[in-house]
């Protein structure tokens, strides 16, 4: 083999070949970040599905709302629309009291389950059904536990105080309340196994070292529970809210936005433009008036959830 | 040791000892309550569906002469809203476990090329995601409805699937980007001069490492879908193509409402769920600890 073949086909340390491959090297490292050709178009390769996934089916029908609510003469329409009016105050009704009450108890549960005793643990057991459980068949339940005639509420106040219950479903107040009702049973239970974990995640010895310093239980609650848990409820929160906006099924089925339409939130009286009335313009106005308040919200909770990397 | 400050000693003892079984009563009956309220609506379905058609409308509070007879009708699909019942638990199964699978497959892919295979603005994607994760589902409806019937998916299963795909997605993605961080980076890098190929290094070293997030996602994703109602109620409208859950909800549309039957078709609808939901409960815990939340 000559000098010059072995200059040629050899990988040497500046050799001919070496060179171009190093150049070849530093071009496809700026180009794609250090990595070599193949492995660039793999990592392509992988990332195609979920891409296409969520050009065709997020940013398509987020793009064709904007299109179908893009004329400002629904929103006119909606602001002279009595039931749109009230769909709007009950949401912030809903929304508003029932996460922050869902909230406040499932933090004061988690406390609850903590307790190592036998019981506790068998409890939490059963107290989990109602998120194991569909959402649907619960509803549907509630639905009928409420009749005013027939249904398990009444029969058992008449049965045992011999009160005549009300008619819960035909009131708005009750209705609302019973929506929220079904809200806070459904929900509640996950929110609880997750501030269940973040308190078991603070280590004891704090709890330890603060009991033998003779902090009484209020204070320890007050100085070390409250603040380590304050970011896990924040986010816990601002995530629950954006969910219960989206909430259709609790009031689709438990007050089923009746009477007349006067417990709808924005997430039932949107579909209920668009399918009952036939009006998806509508519809799609109306969900697209949440904008203001939802935008805010996935900021911050992008922000929050992307920041901190939350260990939920 | 005086007499006296032994029996002072010993009062107090016994004070202490008062008060935490004081203490352990209240949390008992505050236990009590709490059942109560979780129950209450699951005996109630149970209470209809083992009374008889007349018993439902007779205010009982506990169950007169239970029996199973709604469940036979079930069984036989002998009510006409029951005609196709077992058609459409099997279409229920399908959805599920397409969308399980797809779910595990574009998420896995996806948070593989990001955080192991480190593409070039890869945070993009998870941006993406996370921006999906944070949008209510309900909001996309109606957009998502006409866009089906765009893409010539009207009344067809696979609608659904892509739809309970695109929402199950972000979370797995979320999960598996935070679980992937406990495997070391150091075993593609050994893989890698081993000669070993990107592929080979997904479907050899990431996924059987990830199996336990797979396990949780996986399940995550079959319970999203075979809980979901809206997309399924506005995507499927023959009674051969529903689902059980858009089956169970067309109860409502009559007037004479068998609810003993409704009742029944609810708790065959939820068991399913419940058993998997409880049997899965470790690999959900881990899961939902390493990672994010999906209402």
């Amino acid at each position: 083999m000559s000098t010059t073949q072995q200059a040629l086909g050899s990988k040497a340390p500046g050799s001919f070949i070496h060179r171009t491959e190093r150049l070849w090297q530093s071009r496809m490292h700026v180009l794609h970040g250090g990595m070599p050709l193949s492995d660039y178009a793999w990592a392509i390769a992988f990332a195609i599905p979920y891409v296409c996934l969520f050009l065709a089916f997020v940013i398509y029908p987020i793009c064709y709302g904007f299109f179908l609510g893009g004329d400002p003469a629904l929103y006119a329409e909606l602001a002279t629309d009595p039931h749109y009016v009230t769909a709007m105050i009950n949401t912030i009704i809903y929304v508003g009291i029932g996460v922050n009450v869902k909230m406040a108890i499932a933090f004061l549960l988690s406390g609850f389950f903590m307790r190592k005793s036998w019981w506790t643990k068998g409890l939490l057991v059963l107290y989990i059904l109602p998120w194991a459980m569909p959402a649907l068949p619960a509803f549907m339940s509630m639905h009928w536990m409420l009749n005013g005639q027939w249904g398990f509420l009444n029969s058992v106040l008449y049965e045992w105080f011999h009160i005549e219950g009300p008619y819960y479903l035909n009131d708005r107040t009750l209705g609302m309340t019973s929506n929220i009702c079904a809200y806070i049973w459904k929900n509640m239970p996950f929110w609880t196994v997750i501030f269940l974990a973040g308190r078991m995640a603070i280590p004891t010895e704090l709890y330890e070292a603060a009991a033998i310093d003779g902090a009484s239980k209020l204070r320890i609650f007050r100085h070390i529970t409250v603040p380590l848990m304050a970011q896990l409820y924040l986010v816990s929160t601002l995530l629950s809210t954006v969910f219960s906006l989206g909430d259709f099924n609790a009031v689709f089925f438990v007050s089923g936005g009746g009477p007349a339409m006067s417990t709808e939130v924005l997430a039932t009286i949107g579909i209920r433009y668009a399918f009952d009335i036939g009006d998806p313009r509508l519809g799609v106005a109306a969900v697209l008036t949440s904008l203001p308040l939802l935008i805010p919200l996935v900021v911050l909770l992008m922000h929050m959830l992307r920041k901190q990397e939350v260990q939920l | 040791m005086s007499v006296g400050s032994n029996i002072a000693m010993n009062s107090e003892r016994r004070r202490h000892k008062r008060l935490k079984y004081l203490i352990e009563a209240i949390a008992m009956v505050f236990g009590l309550v709490l059942l109560v309220w979780s129950m209450l609506p699951v005996y109630n379905m149970v209470l209809i569906a083992l009374s008889d058609h007349g018993a439902v409308f007779s205010g009982n509070i506990y169950p007169h002469d239970p029996n199973l007879n709604s469940f036979v009708i079930i069984l036989h699909q002998g009510f006409w809203y029951l005609e196709h019942f077992w058609h459409q638990f099997g279409n229920s199964i399908f959805i599920g476990a397409m969308t399980s699978f797809l779910t595990l497959a574009i998420a896995t892919m996806t948070s593989f090329t990001v955080s192991r295979l480190k593409l070039r603005h890869g945070w993009l994607l998870s941006n993406a995601a996370l921006m999906t994760y944070v949008i209510p589902a309900s909001f996309l409806a109606i957009p998502f409805y006409r866009i089906m019937s765009i893409y010539g998916l009207g009344n067809n299963p696979w609608s659904v699937i892509a739809a309970m795909v695109t929402f199950a997605t972000p979370y797995a993605i979320f999960i598996f980007q935070h679980y992937g961080k406990s495997i070391p980076m150091e075993l593609d890098e050994s893989a890698r001069i081993d000669g070993a190929t990107p592929v080979q290094i997904y479907f050899k070293i990431y996924l059987p490492l990830m199996s336990p997030a797979l396990v949780a996602v996986g399940t995550y994703a079959l319970l999203l879908a075979w809980n979901e109602y809206l997309y399924q109620f506005m995507l499927l409208s023959t009674p051969d193509s529903m689902t059980v859950s858009v089956a169970l909800a067309q109860f409502l549309n009559s007037d004479e409402s068998p609810w003993n039957y409704m009742m029944a078709t609810a708790i065959v609808y939820a068991l399913p769920p419940i058993a998997i939901y409880y049997a899965s409960r470790r690999y959900m815990a881990a899961g939902l600890t390493m990672g994010g939340v999906k209402g």
